[in-house]
């Protein structure tokens, strides 16, 4: 008992280092929570002096644009059962109706009617159930709140073209890195040989190079790729530059150093008796992969395919390199925002387009902090 | 395992990283030394119009690019030795500013702007990262197991957030009439204009990058310190070190493979510092060697790229990263010959 009374710290200490911490959290929030706001409030509002009149927004009430208590008490309702649901109730349901082999189908199937569901419920079922409520009470909006721009963004800008793009070519990286990686990092983390040792070290000087080296270098043959391909392929040969799948095989390689040393050191910590024991039961090499050890590498291959993804969604230089105007991600087009971010108005939307960007971030740490943490650590093992 | 079956894992990634890696690579290094440009020749043409007594004729001489059949521009590559890194690296320039110390006059070179803030950047940020990261790992370890999780939640936005948006959400919040800029003007009483002048971008640069690493750097100390011996920190306490030793002589020893880690990962990328030139919109002021790069790689009015030129940047920026790469290397080797 002494030892742990001795441990014990004096409560200045622990006093600041709680103050540090508050801090912390204060300074990592406040930027994005901040163009949060200022996305839903009238421009003149979103960049008002006061503090206080960006988070309340008189400005966008006067326009009309308000939130009563009512509405938020819905707002806040509503949020807090969808999440209930989808972390006490969505497992449990897909675990007793889904049979156990087809559990990935069964979980995107599931998330998916999930989103429907929540989509459907919060923006047609809720703003009609308050609007009664604040009709009944005639009740005052008390927080302005407008979703003007982002509508402005999405419809009018055609912001969701963008969107589709970028989900294209993210899903594509996401699932040819993993499909190529796992391969790769089954083979060199059941091989102690001399080659394996050099791949992996080349590898690692390849995750070092800057990205804009490597895009010189493509820049030129895809451009003219057309004729470069047309002793191969004939008539029909593409022209690389501005092809999303091109794009996709690009990110994809460009990300291979990094996810085949993730999944090495994943595959290293599944015992090599498991795949043993699988040979002696006659099965070749690659049933050995199918059948025992993929099975048990799910955790590892999320957690890498989480990395990938967050690589082809937050890519601007090569995206922004080798992709047309007209089929830009999403990252990239946002250039085109504040490239012309000339009136107050121009910025808000530009804004309210970069909350866009990171609400699909912020939905994916909430879901998967514990494998993304698990994740940043796996690399650090080996030091 | 044996060759065959492990090659056959392998090929698929191998055939990726040698197509869109290493062959780019080689062919950059090529390029950088050759100059493509369209062929030019000079036409000779006699316009003559309607005049008084006689035809008005004027000869004049053109430079057009020769076309093929198909009317497409033809283009010659030849080889210039070193004249693309002279033209980006402008040896002659620089000597003269450096023999007239003329500070100002090297850094009107891009190359040696961008080199001068790359360098910077990269050196200063290491420490800030490094030390913000332990100091946030050592917080979260002192406080209540049921906060741990918020916090390291909330720790996690600046990290995942994408850079160009990070950067732009900080500079949203520095700009003319952004709530941080209007907060200083009323607290210091004069006009302040954060996008005027290099050093206050480049301060938020700085700013904007350690906000975005330090979360990486405290989720791997974070980790380490939950294998930290609690005997050891006892023992040290019975020989009678204060919180400080034990921090400096035994927590620091303990970590300091995964803070050599997190240094070099930090070293490479933010030796690549690219995403906050674009999203501070800082190339009148600020620019770093990769955006170099991706500057000569746009188009410029007339629809070229200067990808000669890109080539020969992107190859000095190279340098670096070999001087970087090379101590992780020998180590990785020595650790290899000794695991046999």
């Amino acid at each position: 008992m002494s030892t742990v009374k001795a441990l014990r710290q004096p409560a200045s200490l622990q006093i600041v280092s709680a103050g540090f911490l508050l801090f912390w959290c204060v300074l990592a929030l406040f930027p994005i929570a901040w163009i949060a706001v200022m996305s839903i409030k009238a421009p003149l509002d979103a960049f008002a002096a006061n503090p206080f009149d960006v988070i309340l927004g008189p400005a966008t009430i006067a326009q009309g644009n308000g939130l009563t208590l009512a509405d938020i008490a819905a707002a806040l309702l509503g949020g807090g059962l969808a999440i209930w649901f989808a972390i006490k109730v969505l497992p449990g349901l897909v675990a007793r109706h889904v049979p156990p082999g087809y559990r990935p189908l069964g979980w995107i199937l599931a998330l998916i009617g999930y989103c429907i569901i929540v989509l459907l419920a919060g923006f047609i079922l809720l703003p009609r159930l308050a609007q009664a409520v604040n009709a009944a009470m005639a009740l005052d909006p008390v927080i302005g709140f407008t979703t003007q721009h982002y509508h402005a963004v999405w419809v009018e800008n055609a912001f969701w073209q963008n969107f589709v793009n970028s989900a294209i070519v993210t899903t594509g990286v996401v699932t040819i890195s993993l499909t190529v990686g796992t391969l790769a990092g089954y083979g060199l983390s059941r091989s102690g040989s001399n080659l394996a040792f050099w791949l992996l070290i080349g590898a690692l000087v390849f995750r070092a190079l800057p990205h804009s080296v490597l895009v010189a270098g493509y820049l030129p043959v895809f451009i003219n790729s057309a004729e470069l391909l047309r002793p191969l392929l004939g008539e029909n040969a593409p022209t690389l530059y501005g092809q999303p799948l091109a794009v996709i095989i690009v990110l994809v390689s460009i990300n291979q150093p990094f996810t085949i040393w993730m999944l090495r050191s994943f595959f290293q910590s599944i015992p090599a008796e498991l795949d043993e024991a699988a040979r002696v039961d006659g099965c070749t090499h690659f049933q050995a992969f199918r059948r025992v050890i993929m099975p048990v590498m799910w955790p590892g291959v999320i957690t890498t395919g989480l990395f990938s993804f967050l690589l082809a969604y937050n890519d601007f230089l090569v995206t922004s390199l080798l992709l047309d105007q007209s089929d830009m991600t999403m990252v990239p087009a946002i250039a085109a925002y504040f490239n012309r971010e000339t009136t107050t108005t121009d910025q808000v939307q530009a804004i309210a387009a970069a909350v866009s960007i990171t609400a699909p971030l912020f939905l994916l740490v909430m879901a998967f902090q514990r494998q993304i943490v698990s994740g940043l650590t796996a690399g650090a093992v080996k030091g | 395992m044996r060759f065959r079956t492990f090659a056959a894992f392998v090929a698929p990634s191998l055939l990726l990283m040698v197509l869109f890696i290493a062959a780019p690579l080689t062919s950059v290094f090529v390029q950088s030394f050759f100059v493509t440009q369209p062929q030019i020749q000079r036409v000779e043409t006699e316009r003559c119009t309607a005049g008084f007594l006689e035809q008005q004729c004027t000869t004049e001489i053109k430079n057009v690019p020769v076309l093929d059949e198909n009317g497409a521009v033809v283009t010659t590559t030849r080889f210039v030795g070193l004249d693309n890194y002279r033209a980006v690296v402008r040896p002659d320039r620089a000597f003269a500013a450096l023999s007239a110390w003329d500070w100002q006059a090297l850094m009107s070179i891009d190359f040696w702007k961008a080199l001068r803030f790359t360098l910077t950047f990269t050196l200063v940020t290491l420490p800030l990262v490094v030390g913000l990261g332990l100091a946030i790992a050592l917080a979260v370890n002192n406080t209540m197991r049921s906060i741990r999780g918020p916090v390291i939640f909330v720790s996690l936005l600046p990290f995942i957030v994408t850079p160009v948006i990070g950067a732009l959400s900080i500079r949203w919040l520095f700009v003319g009439d952004g709530i941080l800029t209007r907060a200083m003007e009323a607290w210091s009483g004069t006009e302040i204009a954060m996008f005027a002048q290099g050093w206050t971008i480049e301060l938020l640069m700085l700013f904007y990058r350690v906000w975005h690493v330090a979360p990486f750097a405290f989720v791997i100390f974070y980790a380490g310190l939950q294998t930290m011996n609690r005997e050891t920190l006892e023992a040290a306490m019975v020989d009678g070190a204060s919180r400080f030793e034990r921090l400096r002589y035994v927590i620091v020893p303990h970590l300091m493979p995964l803070i050599v880690f997190v240094s070099l990962i930090h070293l490479m990328d933010a030796y690549r510092v690219f995403e906050e030139v674009v999203g501070f919109r800082s190339q009148a002021h600020v620019i770093s060697l990769q955006w170099l790069t991706y500057d000569l790689l746009q188009p410029d009015d007339a629809g070229n790229r200067a990808v000669s030129r890109a080539s020969a940047s992107a190859m000095l920026t190279m340098i670096g990263i070999v001087i970087l790469l090379v101590p992780l290397l020998r180590k990785s080797w020595r650790d290899h010959k000794g695991a046999r």
